[in-house]
């Protein structure tokens, strides 16, 4: 199954707001892409335009080589020629019907063979552990075991893309780790390409081989979620994804290699950027010591936050607070004096007036 | 930004997409639905109000025996200026307006307090019995609503017309004033006492739905009962008040059947039977015209309530329901209430009721010795001395074929319907904020404001004479059928569409994706999933058209009568306890209905009014 997903230049519109802005990207065989961003991003939206649930004003997809939706050449496959299976928010399984009726649903519309649907039911329940449940309704499961119906719905259709819309929202946080694990797992195993829709970075982060990040129907950034959680593209990405979040701390360029961050100046790669610079740090980027050390900053803890594996805290110079996040539970005590220590390595620099990450390695 | 190397495609292959995405628009189910249910309500609505617009500006035949030298299909405003000006326009429009206006403010007032109090006992208060009161609510509506009109003549009629006494003259031994037995009192009375149920549907779901905190709120800073009473309950249950207004003053201004019993014997005319006299007497334009006034009135009343309420939609109310409401204690005086609230609805459901059975088992009207007691206008023999000439009702092979004609109509008319509302919800709630959805949304929403008797002389202008490929339908049972539905197309989308709603539109679309088509997916999904709505909405007007009247009256030739309209004409023949027989085999069949509606899950009559 070697199914590329091409998106070029796609653009939605419902009526005056730009869900979909002038979209290209190109979804590797087998990968598993998320869409992230903020509610209102047009992520939902642009997956139900590869589902084909939605007509663009402009632009291409293609799946495979075929050809689905084209605006110039007025061209848009319904769904079911797509050879693509959804997961939708809310499930959507018929109420009235069985999970058994749920599930072969399509297939009689297909006119397989009987023993073909008897196989592929059973199958399917299988991989998402749910034997035994075919003659349930809907409403007589819980919210997990619908969850899995849903996806076992899904792959009883053996598609070539997988297309899930937030599937795992309306699960409790628990279910929600464990689906995670499950659906990583099923993608491994069916090895179909896949469109994956979440607001959550922590899901997006932990199950895709690539993210798209996405603001107000533009995209920001497509990279491996090594890279968007590293090397953010810009400002809105690098607050976007991370928590607790990045710290932004605004700043001059100091000579050369140095920005001067007002209360104290910090070494930095400042190759190609410009005057006023943003410096963004993550949490756990930042070195903590109760003793003072050659190059650290003087800062009061002004909160601690331990949290079990780890714990956040917030320092405060003056006016400057910087979130530091540590392993384990920290003996610190609020009030306490710490001093911070920055690694260049670890440092993006941000252009301040286009919020765009200054690129200075080759 | 990256310009993208745009290759402009040679015109002809831009025309071929554009071509292509035309066609895929058209053929999407609910754009191609909407445009069927557009062409439909066209049809149904828009086509006949024009016709009737055209009949009042036009010369007509009949027009021909005042103005001799008068050109057929000439343009004229003649009809309007004989109307609206001078003494005919006095007789016909001018005091026939007072009287319905007198009688549908007065209605409309009497409605809210009858059903305001109702409902605010039942729903906010501690009385007892609370449950049945509430039942007991909705039968007046259910029987026809001229019911009360026949039974009150029953009881004080007095020797004006027929010279026959009222059982109040047997009893108390004289006969009553001219003013109580007919008149804007007792029609005022009998309409109320019919149309409170909207009041009473209306704000006890707004009651429910007031959430208690926003009072306990206020209560808590302070506020006195009458002061939160005045400014928080008041105005959040003022849609409904306004909502309720409407439309028990737009069906009184519409009706027919009371004004007819308890008016006209003393001249008392109103719009509605004055449109019938003048149809009557084949003045068609005339007739048109004061339907048009009537029509014009009515859209009049609306639009300033929705002003009023601030939102177009007031008439869908608020459906919220879950919030627990504060109950008030009555204390010493529940048990009182309830006896009060309880002999109420006795006298207006048992009692006509009883008088009605009365008078159907005397032999002779008005007198009352017991040796008088037969049962002749049920199954007695024919007999040139009673009824002229007509066998007793259950003997009566007309009656049956009039029956016949009833229930087939209200079968029907229920089963387009309720198809028309699944179909119209799905155009409509499908094609949410395109002006293709709006549109549809609109013309579904006209015959709301056309009063029963106007639709109903819409209807012969529409259908007198072939239009082109529309064949004449008038006097045809199909006549009757496309009436009753386009007058139930505002509620039926209404319904439709909060059906549509609860379905969701990813139920529909793990269809597309599944490769249903849309015959499968309206079979497979979509109707089963609205089947509850569908049921109900069936019932409910199969109920709402057994004992329509107004609408159907200047629609119904011998071949096509209904029981409704057979009562009038039996009534105004001077057969009325052979009309009590038939109002009374008319209320059980609707009580039957509505016995089966109790049977199914989640039917009632407010999901009938598309509440």
């Amino acid at each position: 199954m070697d199914t590329t997903i091409t998106i070029k230049n796609l653009t939605k519109r419902f009526g005056k707001v730009v869900a979909v802005d002038n979209v290209s990207l190109t979804i590797e065989p087998g990968a598993f892409l998320t869409l992230l961003g903020p509610s209102g991003c047009g992520k939902t939206t642009l997956l139900r335009c590869v589902a084909g649930l939605e007509d663009p004003q402009g632009g291409e997809i293609y799946i495979g080589d075929k050809l689905v939706f084209s605006y110039d050449e007025g061209i848009a496959l319904p769904p079911a020629q797509r050879d693509l299976g959804l997961v939708f928010q809310n499930y959507a399984l018929w109420p009235h019907m069985t999970v058994y009726k749920n599930m072969t649903f399509a297939l009689e519309i297909q006119k397989l063979p009987k023993a073909e649907i008897e196989k592929r039911v059973k199958e399917s329940l299988a991989e998402v552990h749910m034997e035994g449940y075919e003659d349930r309704y809907p409403r007589e499961m819980s919210g997990g075991q619908q969850q899995r119906i849903a996806l076992a719905r899904m792959l009883a259709y053996r598609p070539n893309v997988f297309l899930m819309d937030e599937p795992l929202s309306n699960l409790d946080a628990r279910l929600r780790m464990d689906m995670r694990a499950e659906i990583k797992r099923l993608h491994r195993v069916a090895g179909a390409t896949t469109i994956y829709v979440t607001h959550d970075q922590v899901e997006a982060l932990t199950m895709s081989s690539s993210i798209a990040v996405m603001k107000e129907g533009v995209l920001q950034q497509l990279d491996t979620p090594d890279r968007v959680y590293h090397y953010p593209a810009n400002l809105f990405v690098a607050d976007f994804i991370g928590n607790p979040k990045v710290n932004l701390l605004d700043g001059t360029v100091y000579g050369y290699g140095a920005v001067n961050l007002g209360k104290f100046r910090v070494v930095a790669d400042t190759h190609n950027a410009p005057e006023k610079v943003v410096v963004a740090v993550r949490p756990e980027d930042i070195s903590i010591s109760t003793q003072p050390v050659p190059e650290a900053v003087e800062f009061t803890a002004y909160s601690v936050l331990p949290s079990g594996a780890d714990s956040t805290i917030v320092a405060r110079l003056g006016d400057m607070e910087i979130t530091v996040k540590v392993a384990g539970i920290s003996k610190l005590e609020m009030d306490d004096k710490i001093w911070l220590k920055f690694n260049p390595d670890t440092l993006n620099l941000y252009d301040k007036e286009s919020g765009k990450l200054i690129v200075s390695k080759n | 930004m990256a310009v993208p190397a745009v290759v402009q495609q040679p015109l002809s292959l831009q025309m071929l997409a554009t071509f292509r995405r035309f066609i895929r628009w058209l053929t999407s189910a609910q754009v191609a639905l909407a445009l069927i249910m557009l062409v439909l309500m066209f049809y149904m609505v828009v086509i006949p109000l024009y016709r009737m617009v055209e009949t009042t500006v036009t010369w007509q035949a009949h027009d021909l025996t005042r103005v001799p030298d008068a050109v057929v299909g000439e343009l004229t405003i003649f009809h309007y200026v004989r109307m609206l000006t001078g003494v005919l326009g006095r007789i016909y429009m001018y005091t026939p307006l007072q009287h319905s206006m007198t009688i549908a403010i007065g209605a409309t007032l009497l409605s809210l307090l009858i059903g305001g109090s109702l409902a605010w006992l039942v729903v906010r208060t501690d009385m007892p019995g609370r449950k049945l009161v509430n039942q007991l609510a909705l039968i007046p509506y259910i029987m026809p609503s001229w019911t009360l009109a026949q039974a009150w003549l029953v009881l004080f009629k007095n020797r004006l017309s027929g010279g026959t006494p009222g059982v109040y003259e047997f009893l108390v031994g004289h006969s009553p004033p001219t003013w109580l037995a007919y008149g804007p009192v007792p029609i005022i009375i009998c309409s109320a006492l019919h149309y409170y149920t909207f009041f009473f549907l209306f704000v006890s779901a707004a009651l429910m739905s007031i959430d208690s905190n926003l009072e306990e709120a206020g209560e808590l800073m302070g506020a006195s009962r009458w002061r939160i009473l005045r400014k928080i309950t008041f105005p959040l249950v003022m849609p409904a008040l306004l909502s309720g207004f409407v439309m028990t003053f737009s069906k009184v201004m519409g009706t027919f059947g009371g004004p007819n019993i308890l008016g006209t014997p003393v001249r008392y005319y109103v719009v509605a039977t004055m449109i019938r006299g003048s149809m009557g007497v084949g003045d068609k334009a005339d007739g048109f015209v004061l339907a048009i006034v009537l029509i014009l009135f009515s859209v009049i009343t609306i639009s300033l309530n929705q002003r009023l309420v601030g939102t177009r939609k007031s008439y869908e109310t608020i459906g919220g329901r879950g919030f627990v409401a504060q109950v008030s204690k009555l204390g010493k005086k529940k048990y009182a209430l309830r006896n009060a609230a309880i002999i109420f609805q006795i006298l207006v459901i048992v009692l006509p009721l009883g008088l009605l059975i009365l008078s159907t088992v005397m032999l002779r009207d008005g007198n009352y010795s017991f040796s008088n007691l037969s049962l002749q206008h049920w199954i007695g023999a024919r007999n040139t001395i009673y009824n002229h000439g007509e066998p007793g009702v259950l003997r009566n092979p007309k009656i049956y074929k009039t029956a016949w004609n009833s229930i087939r109509l209200s079968l029907w008319t229920a089963f387009f319907t309720a198809l028309l509302g699944v179909l119209l919800g799905y155009a409509i709630v499908k094609g949410r904020g395109t002006r293709l959805s709006k549109l549809v949304e609109q013309l579904a929403y006209i015959p709301y404001v056309i009063p029963g008797i106007a639709f109903g002389a819409v209807y012969i202008a529409m259908f007198i004479k072939p239009l082109g490929p529309i064949p004449a339908l008038y006097g045809t049972f199909a006549l009757l059928v496309i009436v009753s539905v386009a007058k139930h197309i505002p509620y039926s989308s209404r319904s439709g569409v909060s059906a549509m709603m609860q379905v969701g539109r990813e139920l529909e679309e793990a269809g597309q994706i599944a490769g249903a088509n849309v015959w499968q997916r309206f079979r497979r999904l979509i109707f089963p999933l609205t089947s509850a709505g569908f049921v109900a909405g069936f019932l409910l007007t199969f109920i709402t058209t057994m004992r329509e009247l107004s609408l159907i009256i200047l629609l119904v030739t011998p071949q096509t009568q209904v029981l409704a309209s057979q009562t009038m004409f039996y009534i105004e023949n001077g057969d009325g306890q052979m009309a009590n027989v038939v109002i009374l085999i008319l209320i059980s069949i609707v009580a039957l209905a509505n016995f089966i509606i109790g049977r199914f899950r989640g039917g009632s009559l407010k999901q009938g009014l598309g509440m």
